[in-house]
């Protein structure tokens, strides 16, 4: 009986995302904003102070592939006037080259034709959505973000969304990791086993590009992209629960890019 | 740093006796690295007594694939030596076992990993059953588990109820992470220290920078040390917060679990507020940590306070629960005995009669002015005891959480330095930080301006060397509390 009125006693704690949007996840540092003015500029001692070398000075305009940065703020100590934070936990992309930034007119004409692909290859899924977690070398924090939707604030049973155990009723894998050696076999497996229509998440930027591991013998070269296909990339070091739930909803098409429902 | 380190080197012949004797004299053995040296290796055994580390080394001439053995004078060096032949391919004479721990048999993609012809046809077989009879099977448990876990597998062996052996196997996930640290600047390093075992970043990169900032004479600012004090409790707690999320969960508590997990996530969103990380990840950083961009050191108490009262009721209302202390009560019981002999450490030793928390022990950066609560003596040594143990340092952490923000408030002024600039000299040295797991160790050493050489120890791995020692009255349905009593992370394992 206590813990009824504990239950209770707190009222509604949960989001109201994707609904509304939720005041917490937008203060949330998430991805790297480039400024404009930058033409000219030596950049090259910013380039090189990036642990996973995610800044790219060779073209004409800096560019920061988020799918290998760690958001760990170098670039912007070194050089805050060209990089800033930028409080974006919608930063889920469906193609691996658009995670690179600031984006470009060509990139939203591809995203069109792959988000376009994707819902047409998902579009029966779209009213309970089944989800089933590998990990493939992670560092542990990952599985903690996934685990938080389960939490009472993000809930994310209210969305039809469960976590299940077999990957023969799974429709989504979220993989993180850095695509450890050994568990590549069993990450192949579990993709093999889950029927179709199916979709693959890369949660972290471990899993989208191996991040610091990238270099490492005992990881695969790009993490897990490249062992199975993936639909969604999820930057982050790790990605929070709110950008994770956005990459679930984006690869199942009930949110367009922009972050609005559609 | 006000805690000395001994360190000496012997001959290879005197190694065994060196660690020995040190060990009779109430020492535990808290790590044994090897790391490359002059062609050959040089083997490292990092002993601990109160209030001291000392560093015990033997070099191995290059070609000389064996060394003697530590584990025939003590449990706790058994998972180094396996950890050992896995990376460097040397093999302790007279072993007690050389399974595969850290890389799986066969993964010769692994330059660390030296195929060694005659030393993998003498690994036991992996099939080899280590309980004998009849009827018992071994369920394998993993490595893709059900629910949201990391990956690891539990080799378990049961007549079909009872548990007799459990083997895990952490080789999964194995990411070559010490590797990585050689030829990184200082500052990459932390980064990369708060990669090796994601849910304790803070307490990983702590340790890291102690050892760089031993490398030279400065000290670190005050209110550095106070900002790394807040963000290594915070952690603390929402580690302990997970552990007992994972008992509800196990329990099948549902209000319980909607409860602690709520409260975790509260404690995940504070840190990202005063530094803009949920893992407090990028604030520790050598010679101090990078300036804190929202430090509203008024609301941050006011929601510290809010939360000890919540988390305080919640955890009165559960430890009430009977069906829930009835699970915990018994299971999984690792005897004082047993926790001497392995040095075990973090929670795992605290519930089992040992006072060992570096935070006093041996007391580094704030924590040597701060007032430390020691936890309640329990020697029961079972998942009730590990859980209470939390629930005590939950109440610590908040203690300290105080004080540290009543400290930053009578030292902040204007233009303070935050992060001092280290003149970092070329040599060994060893760094540590208690982890919620337990004390987290970092050996480095530094060759020309750069990182030479990186071994890390986490209080996960060693305490999952006696993680079988904990089942054997057990049956298959105590294992989820066993597991999450321990409170480990297999990142932090497997490397
Ligand atoms: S914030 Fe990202 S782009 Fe900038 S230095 Fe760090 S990893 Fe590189």
């Amino acid at each position: 009986m206590p813990w009824v009125l504990k239950g209770i006693s707190d009222g509604i704690l949960t989001s109201k995302y994707p609904r509304k949007s939720d005041g917490y996840g937008e203060t949330w540092r998430g991805s790297i904003k480039i400024s404009p003015n930058n033409l000219g500029l030596d950049l090259s001692h910013v380039a090189k102070s990036c642990p996973t070398n995610a800044i790219n000075i060779e073209q004409t305009h800096p560019q920061v592939d988020l799918g290998l940065c760690i958001l760990c703020g170098n670039c912007i100590d070194l050089c805050g006037d060209i990089f800033s934070f930028q409080p974006d936990f919608e930063s889920a992309k469906l193609d691996r080259d658009l995670l690179v930034v600031p984006e470009t007119v060509e990139d939203r004409e591809r995203l069109r034709a792959v988000r376009a692909a994707l819902y047409l290859r998902v579009r029966t899924l779209r009213r309970s959505i089944a989800i089933r977690h590998v990990d493939c070398g992670s560092d542990g924090s990952e599985e903690w973000e996934i685990s938080a939707l389960t939490n009472p604030i993000y809930d994310v049973q209210r969305l039809g969304i469960t976590f299940t155990a077999s990957p023969r009723h799974a429709d989504i894998l979220l993989v993180t990791g850095s695509g450890s050696t050994g568990m590549i076999d069993s990450l192949k497996e579990t993709y093999l086993q889950m029927p179709h229509p199916k979709a693959v998440i890369a949660v972290g930027t471990d899993a989208i590009s191996g991040g610091m591991h990238r270099n490492s013998a005992s990881t695969a070269k790009n993490g897990v992209d490249g062992l199975i296909p993936v639909d969604v990339y999820v930057p982050g070091s790790p990605p929070s629960p709110f950008g994770i739930l956005y990459a679930i909803l984006l690869a199942v098409g009930t949110i367009s890019n922009r972050g609005k429902p559609c | 740093m006000a805690t000395s380190i001994q360190s000496s080197t012997v001959a290879a012949d005197r190694f065994v006796n060196a660690v020995e004797s040190d060990l009779r004299r109430e020492g535990r053995l808290g790590a044994l690295f090897a790391v490359p040296f002059q062609g050959g290796t040089r083997l490292s055994a990092i002993l601990s007594s109160f209030g001291a580390f000392k560093i015990i080394s033997c070099n191995i001439e290059p070609g000389h694939g064996t060394y003697p053995a530590l584990s025939a004078i003590t449990p706790a060096a058994n998972w180094y030596e396996r950890q050992i032949f896995d990376l460097h391919g040397l093999m302790p004479a007279n072993y007690q076992s050389l399974d595969p721990l850290v890389i799986r048999k066969g993964l010769e993609s692994d330059p660390t990993y030296k195929p060694d012809e005659d030393l993998s046809e003498r690994r036991p077989d992996l099939s080899e059953p280590s309980v004998e009879g009849e009827g018992l099977f071994k369920i394998p448990l993993g490595p893709v588990r059900s629910g949201i876990f990391e990956s690891i597998e539990y080799v378990i062996e049961t007549p079909g109820e009872e548990i007799l052996h459990v083997e895990p196997r952490p080789f999964y996930k194995h990411r070559g992470i010490e590797n990585n640290f050689s030829g990184r600047s200082f500052g990459e390093g932390a980064l990369l220290a708060e990669r090796v075992e994601g849910v304790s970043s803070v307490a990983h990169a702590i340790a890291y920078c102690q050892a760089i900032e031993q490398l030279s004479d400065s000290e670190i600012s005050p209110q550095a040390q106070l900002v790394r004090v807040i963000h290594a409790e915070l952690e603390r707690i929402a580690n302990h917060l997970e552990s007992m999320v994972r008992h509800c969960e196990a329990a099948a508590q549902a209000v319980a679990f909607a409860r602690f997990s709520f409260y975790k996530e509260q404690i995940m969103r504070l840190r990202a507020d005063i530094c803009g990380h949920r893992f407090s990840r990028g604030v520790v950083s050598p010679g101090g940590v990078t300036i804190p961009t929202t430090l509203d050191l008024n609301a941050v108490s006011k929601r510290i306070s809010k939360l000890e009262a919540d988390i305080d009721s919640s955890v009165n209302l559960l430890m009430k629960t009977a069906s829930f202390l009835d699970r915990l009560r018994g299971t999984g019981v690792i005897t004082t005995k047993q926790s001497r002999l392995f040095g075990t450490l973090g929670p795992v030793a605290r519930g089992s009669g040992l006072l060992e928390d570096t935070r006093s022990s041996h007391p580094y950066s704030a924590y040597r002015h701060l007032g430390f609560v020691p936890v309640r003596e329990t020697s029961d040594g079972d998942a009730l005891a590990r859980q209470n143990v939390r629930i005590d340092e939950i109440a610590g952490s908040f203690h300290l959480l105080k004080q540290a923000l009543d400290g930053l408030g009578d030292l902040k002024t204007p233009g303070d330095e935050w992060r001092i600039k280290l003149n970092i000299r070329d040599g060994e040295s060893l760094g540590w930080a208690e982890a919620s797991q337990g004390e987290v160790l970092y050996l480095v050493i530094v060759d020309s301006g750069r990182l030479k050489t990186v071994r890390q120890r986490s209080a996960s791995f060693h305490n999952m060397s006696v993680f079988s020692s904990a089942f054997p009255k057990d049956i298959t349905t105590d294992f989820a509390f066993i597991e999450a009593s321990f409170g480990l992370s297999v990142a932090g394992v497997s490397g």
